[in-house]
């Protein structure tokens, strides 16, 4: 059973809603309806389902009715029409009571401008969705001090979010959202206020701590790069409708309309896909335990004439080739530091394929991809070219 | 021709009625006026008395020390207090001085009461603004004299009309605040309330009512400052302290009397106003 399931959500603003939706109905486009009756229509006949674990991204432009949505989802926005279940349950017919009570044990939300309150503490943010369930005090901080530690906030805690720079409010915003533990994550937007560079780290973590508390997550942005980097599945918004909903591939490649393609059209593989994105599991030897024959028999193995060399925290040494290996085997030399090849080149994982480019090119060797020195994988020159061309392996979204 | 027109209907018995419609309130709820006038009278005159019993060197140092601690320990509010409340008392004008701080004390906290509550429904209910929001301006826009008239015709005179006259005047600007400082509050943090699964009233108290307390503490001091003014027009009803001093020495034509005790207003005025803006200011 997916967690969050809609069918046919409508939203319509203004006076007259059921007119505008017989209007839709008949094919009206929403410019019409905006000019005939004066209704502005919201979401138009969303239909879509998130499964537990999944990350789901909603994405369009300014006015297309994602944030609209997020709101249908939690009920901030009352739906016009349609129903939504969340673990089965329809929240468009329950009572005020029932609402509260899955909004606050299913349901959190993190915002654009982040939403925190500023006359309380970091740690007193974090504890205001168990507060007003009325958790005893020390449990909660409790919780909360664990949500904050979570997101790398532990030292703040009494703190004004004033104090605090954007992605760090953030933060917070994020550790409120799970200082409750819900199901359910509702990001509208989350990282939209932040610039570039916070946004990617943030982007990053988001994936880090998904990977440990897999939680669901309905993820709304205007940003086609967020979108790809961080969603299981896409859905594309416009005018209130949902276009196309795919994973990150299928968007690309196999776009639904001429809206879609439009849309994804823009997008420069060689800027979109980094390092990561089209790297390999990297065969390594380690030099601290091997020597030059195992490096040799590894090579021989895989079919290779160079590898690299590393220690046993994988930090990055040098590499060495298949000759050199054979050479230091027949003078029985003991280790492979006397055959260690330092020129090695090598990109960070967040590197765009555009810089890539290059360096493979003057390179005989597959160029490492590194993390704070930390090999993490190899690219190959046919999987820049693949990826260039927009075929073979690529794996968006994993990082 | 046109000037007839203008008179085809006779005059309105506005203020008759009115005049009526007073006396039959007095006449009906006399049951009500007349127990809150003795026993508000002897609570006020009790308060006025008491304030007047403890030396004047102790509240004089207990004002200083009020307003040190509550400017964020700078000397300026301190020593004006220091010094004006000395100088009051040196002008022989103590007492008339605790009976107006006594008046300001207790129709302001009535406004307060009174007006907070008010503000929040406005803020809840767009009929509730719609028809309170007339209300305050006609309050407000009335010359304060004439709440004098039915005061005394309900409450005879002294003290208690004075209130009750201060408390209609006083109390729009802390409504009004009230109901702005809670639609101000952004509808992201609202919306964030709600999200997590709040009630109602945790929404007002956890949020609505702390983001917009500057917003009332403002409504609050102008609050203040109009119940001052208001209970200097009440002397003219009897209500005792330095507005009747004022008062006197302008049927006397006594300038000099009448600055002195103007002077005494000016520096009640100033250390209340900024005691409670800097109550604002503090996080």
């Amino acid at each position: 059973m997916p967690v969050i399931e809609a069918k046919q959500l409508s939203k319509v603003f203004g006076k007259n809603p059921k007119q505008a939706l017989k209007m839709l109905d008949k094919g009206s486009s929403k410019e019409q309806i905006l000019k005939e009756t004066g209704n502005t229509v919201g979401v138009n006949r969303a239909s879509f389902s998130v499964e537990a674990g999944e990350i789901f991204v909603i994405m369009g432009l300014s006015g297309s009715g994602k944030s609209t949505l997020v709101r249908l989802v939690n009920r901030l926005i009352e739906p016009t029409e349609g129903s939504l279940y969340i673990d089965g349950e329809d929240l468009a017919g329950m009572d005020k009571k029932s609402l509260r009570r899955v909004r606050r044990e299913k349901l959190s939300m993190v915002f654009q401008k982040f939403g925190l309150f500023p006359f309380r503490t970091i740690l007193e943010n974090a504890e205001y969705g168990l507060e007003i369930q009325d958790v005893p005090k020390e449990e909660r901080q409790k919780k909360a001090k664990e949500a904050l530690e979570m997101v790398g906030l532990g030292g703040y805690l009494h703190q004004k979010p004033s104090q605090l720079s954007g992605g760090m409010q953030q933060r917070v915003g994020l550790a409120r959202a799970l200082a409750n533990d819900p199901e359910v994550l509702l990001m509208d937007e989350a990282f939209s206020a932040l610039d570039p560079l916070i946004r990617k780290e943030m982007q990053d973590e988001l994936l880090d701590l998904q990977t440990t508390m897999k939680k669901t997550i309905l993820f709304i942005t205007h940003d086609l790069d967020e979108a790809l980097r961080l969603g299981d599945r896409i859905a594309l918004m416009k005018d209130g409708s949902i276009v196309q909903i795919g994973t990150p591939e299928e968007i690309l490649v196999n776009p639904a309309n001429d809206y879609v393609e439009k849309f994804v059209e823009d997008v420069d593989r060689s800027k979109v896909l980094t390092a990561q994105n089209i790297m390999k599991r990297p065969e390594t030897v380690n030099m601290e335990k091997h020597g030059p024959r195992v490096a040799l028999e590894r090579m021989r193995e895989e079919g290779l004439s160079s590898m690299f060399v590393t220690d046993s925290k994988r930090n990055l040494k040098g590499y060495i080739t298949a000759d050199d290996a054979s050479e230091a085997r027949k003078k029985e030399v003991g280790n492979l530091q006397d055959i260690l090849k330092n020129d090695i080149p090598k990109v960070d994982k967040e590197t765009p394929l555009n810089e890539i480019f290059d360096i493979i090119y003057d390179s005989p060797i597959p160029v490492a991809v590194v993390e704070e020195d930390k090999l993490v994988g190899i690219i190959v020159r046919g999987a820049v070219i693949a990826a260039l061309a927009g075929e073979g392996e690529v794996n968006i979204g994993n990082a | 021709m046109l000037n007839n027109m203008l008179d085809f209907i006779p005059k309105i018995p506005v203020a008759e009625g009115t005049k009526w419609f007073t006396e039959k309130i007095t006449d009906y709820f006399s049951f009500l006026f007349e127990p809150i006038k003795e026993h508000f009278g002897n609570f006020m005159d009790f308060v006025s008395e008491s304030l007047t019993a403890v030396p004047p060197v102790i509240i004089i140092l207990l004002v200083a020390v009020l307003a040190f601690f509550i400017s964020g320990k700078r000397l300026g509010l301190t020593v004006f207090s220091i010094v004006g409340l000395w100088f009051i008392y040196n002008q022989g004008l103590w007492e008339h001085l605790m009976s107006t701080f006594t008046l300001v004390l207790i129709s302001s906290l009535l406004s307060i009461i009174i007006g907070v509550p008010i503000g929040i429904l406005m803020s809840k209910s767009k009929t509730a603004e719609a028809i309170i929001t007339p209300i305050l301006d006609f309050m407000q826009t009335m010359p304060a004299f004439v709440y004098l008239i039915p005061a005394v015709a309900f409450f005879g005179i002294g003290m208690v009309p004075g209130i009750f006259a201060s408390l209609i005047f006083a109390t729009p600007p802390t409504v009004r605040f009230t109901n702005l400082g809670i639609r101000q509050v952004s509808s992201e943090l609202v919306e964030a309330s709600e999200a997590f699964g709040s009630t109602g009233s945790q929404k007002l108290f956890k949020v609505e009512l702390p983001m917009a307390k500057a917003t009332i503490m403002a409504g609050i001091n102008q609050t203040v400052m109009l119940a001052l003014s208001m209970v200097v027009i009440a002397s003219m009803i009897g209500a005792p302290g330095l507005g009747r001093e004022v008062l006197s020495a302008l049927q006397r034509s006594n300038v000099g009397n009448g600055f002195v005790a103007g002077v005494g207003i000016v520096i009640l005025a100033i250390i209340i106003d900024r005691v409670t803006q800097n109550l604002n200011k503090q996080k």
